[in-house]
C-alpha cells in the first residue's frame, strides 16, 4: 500500500474513532473557552480593545490547546504498543505522521471554526466578508501547529514529565506561527479589514519547513 | 487454513549486537533458523529473548552484525507475523473493525473475506462487534494473533504467547500452533518454561545474557534448555 | 593538557584586551557617549552564541546520520555554550538599554527573537535531563536540536516584519547606524576574542561530557555484573 492510501486509511481510523467518543473535541473546545473567558478579564473589552488584543489572545488560547491536545496522539499508540503494529503494517513511516497531521489540523480547525462565531459575538467583532481569508488562516496556522506539535509529541512521549515537557517545547516554537495568524488575523477583523499577504507567507514557509524536516528525519523520531 | 502458499522464510542473525546505552541486551550473537523449523527461545527475563524477536520483526536494528532473510521477494513486512506481550490493537475499536484496519494498511486482498475467515478461525467471529475492551486476556491474545495473521506470512513471532492464559485458552494456543507448524511457516516463539507449548518446537535455543548458550541442533537436549531457575 | 591550558590563557588575555580596547582604543560614539562601548561585548556575545549554536546543529546532524557519541558530546557542549553567551546578550542588552532610553526592555525584533532563541535552547537542555538512556537522548534532542535551529531564521524573520508593523524603540541604534572605521577595528576584535573564548568552553565542555559519559559507561557495567 502507498504512502498515501495507508495515510489515508489510518486518517479514517483517527477520525472515525474520535467522532465515536469526541471526548478529544469536547474537551479541547471547553478549554478553549475557559481561556477566552479568563482572557477578557485581562484588558478592558471595548470594541476598540478587542480589535487589538482578541486576535493574539484567540490564538493564544489556540496554542495553549493544542499543545495539551496533541498529548495524546502518541500517547494512546503506547498504551497497547499499537505503534509497533502501525510500524509494521506500513510501508513508509512518514505516512503515521501525516495521517496524525491530518487529524491533528483537523480537529484543531473543528475547534477553531466552532470558537470564531462565538468569540466574535463576545468581543463584538465582526468577521463578516472575510471569511475566505480567515479560513486559510486557520487552515495554515493549525497545520503549522499540527506538524510541529506531532514531531515535538513523538519526542515527549519517550521522555519523563511529558504532560509539562510538549508545552516546553512546543511553544517556543510556534512564536512564528502565533506572531503571524495574529497579525493576518488581526486585519481581517479590522474595521477596513484586509489581508496581510506577507504573514500568510510566514504561515506556508513555517509549514513547508517543517513538513520537510518531518519527512526527512520522520522515521528515527520513532526509532526504537 | 491454506498452506503458508510462498517459500518458508529463513533468518540468520550473524554477530548481532543490540545495545542499549551501555547495557548490552544481545551481544555477539549468531542464530540460523532454517525455512520451515519452530524454534523454541528459552531463557531467563533479560537474556535477550525480546530484543531478539524485536530485530526479527525489524522493529528494531541492530546496533552490530547483519540479520538477513532467505526466501523474501518484496516487502518484507507483511510476510512476518509479530505476536508481542502487548495487544497490538486498539481497545476503543472493536476486533472486526482492528483487523480490517490493519489488513486495509497492509493491503490484504479481499479483506472482509479474510478477516472473517480468520475471525472464525480463531473463535472470535461471535464476539466480533465487541470493543476489544471488554476482551479477557485469552481472548485479547487471539485478536492479536489473528493480526499477525492478517497477511498469510510465512514467518512467525511469538513473544511468551502463553503468558496470562487459562488452561483452555493454552490448549487451544497449542492447538492453533500446532497447525501454524504443520502448514509449513517458520515459528520463532520465545517461552518461559517447558510446557505442552514448548513441545511444539522442532528445535531449542537457549540464550543467556545476549548470546546463544545451547542448541538442540548442537546436540543439548530439550530438557536441558528448559531446565534453569527461575523465569 | 597543555593545549588546553594554552587555549584557556589565550581565551582569558584575548577577552581582556577587547574589553581594554573597548573602553580605551574605540572611539567615543557621539550621542550615547561611554555606555555605547557595551555594545563591542554585547554584540560579540551574540555572534559567538549564534556560532555556537550552529556548530551545535552541525553536530546534530551528524549524530542521526552517523550515530557517534561524539557528536552528541559536541551538541551539548555547544548548546550549553550558546546558552550562556545568549544569557549575557539578553542581561547586557536592559544594563545598556536602562540608562541610555529609560526602560530595562523593549520588545524589539532582536532581543525579542534572542529571547525565543534562548527559550528553544533551555527546551533542548531541559529535554535532555527527562531522557535517561544515553542513545534515546542523545538521538531525540538532536532531533530536537535540528528543528529548534531551522525554526530560528523563521523567528528572527517573522518577528521582525511584526516589528514594522508595530515599531517600538531600538536598542543599539537601527539597522542604519553604521560602524565608524575607529570603531571597526575594535568591534571585529571583540568579535574574534569571544568567538576564542566560545572555543575554549565548547572544548572544556566536550571533555567533561566525555568524562561524564565514560563514567556512566563504568557505573552501568558495575552494576551489569
Amino acid at each position: 500500500m502507498g504512502l498515501l492510501s495507508n495515510a489515508a486509511a489510518l486518517l479514517g481510523k483517527e477520525v472515525r474513532t474520535e467522532f465515536r467518543s469526541r471526548e478529544l473535541l469536547s474537551t479541547t473546545i471547553v478549554f478553549v473557552l475557559i481561556v477566552v473567558v479568563l482572557f477578557s478579564f485581562t484588558f478592558d473589552p471595548t470594541t476598540n480593545e478587542s480589535h487589538r488584543f482578541g486576535p493574539g489572545l484567540l490564538w493564544l488560547a489556540f496554542l495553549f490547546a493544542a499543545s495539551l491536545m496533541l498529548q495524546t496522539c502518541f500517547l494512546r499508540e503506547q498504551v497497547n504498543d499499537t505503534l509497533s503494529a502501525l510500524r509494521l503494517a506500513v510501508s513508509d513511516p512518514f505516512a503515521i505522521f501525516l495521517a496524525k497531521i491530518g487529524a491533528n489540523t483537523l480537529f484543531l480547525l473543528l475547534t477553531e471554526l466552532l470558537m470564531l462565531p462565538v468569540f466574535a459575538a463576545l468581543f463584538n467583532v465582526s468577521f463578516r466578508g472575510q471569511l475566505p481569508g480567515i479560513l486559510l488562516t486557520f487552515f495554515l496556522g493549525s497545520l503549522g501547529i499540527s506538524v510541529a506539535g506531532t514531531a515535538l509529541a513523538a519526542i515527549s512521549a519517550q521522555a519523563r514529565m511529558r504532560e509539562l515537557l510538549l508545552p516546553l517545547l512546543l511553544l517556543p516554537l510556534l512564536a512564528p506561527i502565533l506572531v503571524a495568524s495574529t497579525e493576518v488575523t488581526i486585519s481581517l477583523m479590522a474595521p477596513e479589514p484586509f489581508m496581510q499577504w506577507k504573514g500568510i507567507g510566514f504561515l506556508v514557509v513555517f509549514d513547508v519547513v517543517f513538513l520537510t524536516a518531518l519527512w526527512l528525519f520522520g522515521e528515527y523520531l520513532l526509532e526504537e | 487454513m491454506s498452506a503458508a502458499a510462498e517459500p518458508s522464510i529463513g533468518l540468520r542473525f550473524e554477530k548481532v549486537d543490540k545495545r542499549y546505552g551501555a547495557v548490552y541486551a544481545l551481544r555477539n550473537l549468531t542464530l540460523a533458523i532454517a525455512p520451515g523449523e519452530c524454534v523454541a527461545l528459552a531463557g531467563r527475563n533479560g537474556s535477550g529473548k525480546t530484543t531478539l524477536l524485536r530485530i526479527a520483526s525489524c522493529l528494531t536494528r541492530p546496533t552490530r552484525g547483519t540479520l538477513s532473510y532467505s526466501g523474501v521477494t518484496e516487502n518484507q513486512n507483511s510476510k512476518t507475523g509479530f505476536v508481542a506481550h502487548a495487544t497490538m490493537v486498539y481497545d476503543e475499536l472493536t476486533a472486526e473493525e482492528n483487523l480490517l484496519f490493519f489488513a486495509k494498511l497492509l493491503g490484504v486482498a479481499n479483506r472482509r473475506q479474510r478477516v472473517e475467515q480468520l475471525l472464525s478461525e480463531v473463535g472470535l467471529g461471535e464476539r466480533k462487534d465487541s470493543l476489544v475492551r471488554t476482551f479477557s486476556r485469552g481472548m485479547r491474545q487471539r485478536v492479536a494473533i489473528a493480526r499477525a495473521l492478517l497477511a498469510n506470512p510465512s514467518l512467525l513471532l511469538f513473544d511468551e504467547p502463553a503468558t496470562g492464559l487459562d488452561p483452555e485458552a493454552t490448549a487451544w494456543l497449542t492447538g492453533y500452533l500446532r497447525k501454524l507448524r504443520d502448514s509449513g511457516c517458520t515459528i520463532l516463539m520465545s517461552l518461559h518454561g517447558e510446557s505442552e507449548v514448548a513441545r511444539l518446537a522442532t528445535r531449542a535455543v537457549r540464550l543467556d545474557a545476549g548470546s546463544v548458550v545451547a542448541d538442540t541442533r548442537s546436540g543439548a537436549t530439550f530438557q536441558s534448555i528448559f531446565s534453569f531457575v527461575g523465569g | 593538557m597543555a593545549k588546553r591550558v594554552l587555549l584557556g590563557a589565550a581565551a582569558v588575555l584575548l577577552v581582556i584586551a577587547a574589553a581594554y580596547a573597548s573602553f580605551f582604543v574605540a572611539p567615543e560614539e557621539r550621542t550615547m557617549g561611554v555606555l555605547q562601548r557595551i555594545f563591542y561585548f554585547h554584540v560579540s556575545c551574540a555572534w559567538a552564541g549564534l556560532t555556537a549554536f550552529s556548530i551545535g546543529f552541525l553536530a546534530n546532524l551528524l549524530y542521526v546520520w552517523k550515530r557517534k557519541e561524539k557528536y552528541d558530546w559536541l551538541g551539548v557542549s555547544c548548546a550549553e555554550v550558546g546558552v550562556a553567551f545568549t544569557t549575557v546578550v539578553l542581561i547586557s542588552g536592559p544594563i545598556w538599554a536602562k540608562p541610555a532610553w529609560g526602560i530595562y526592555w523593549t520588545w524589539d525584533a532582536r532581543l525579542t527573537s534572542t529571547f525565543i532563541l534562548w527559550l528553544l535552547y533551555i527546551s533542548y537542555l531541559l529535554l535532555r535531563t527527562l531522557i535517561e538512556e544515553p542513545d534515546r537522548r542523545a538521538l531525540l534532542s538532536a532531533l530536537f536540536g535540528i528543528f529548534a535551529f531551522i525554526d530560528v531564521p523563521i523567528v528572527f524573520g517573522a518577528i521582525r516584519w511584526w516589528r514594522t508593523q508595530h515599531p517600538a524603540p531600538v536598542i543599539m541604534g537601527g539597522p542604519n547606524s553604521g560602524l565608524a572605521p575607529g570603531m571597526r577595528g575594535t568591534f571585529f576584535f571583540a568579535v574574534f576574542a569571544m568567538h576564542i573564548l566560545m572555543w575554549f568552553l565548547i572544548a572544556e565542555r566536550y571533555s567533561l561530557e566525555r568524562m561524564r559519559s565514560d563514567v556512566e559507561l563504568l557505573r552501568r557495567e558495575a552494576e551489569a555484573t
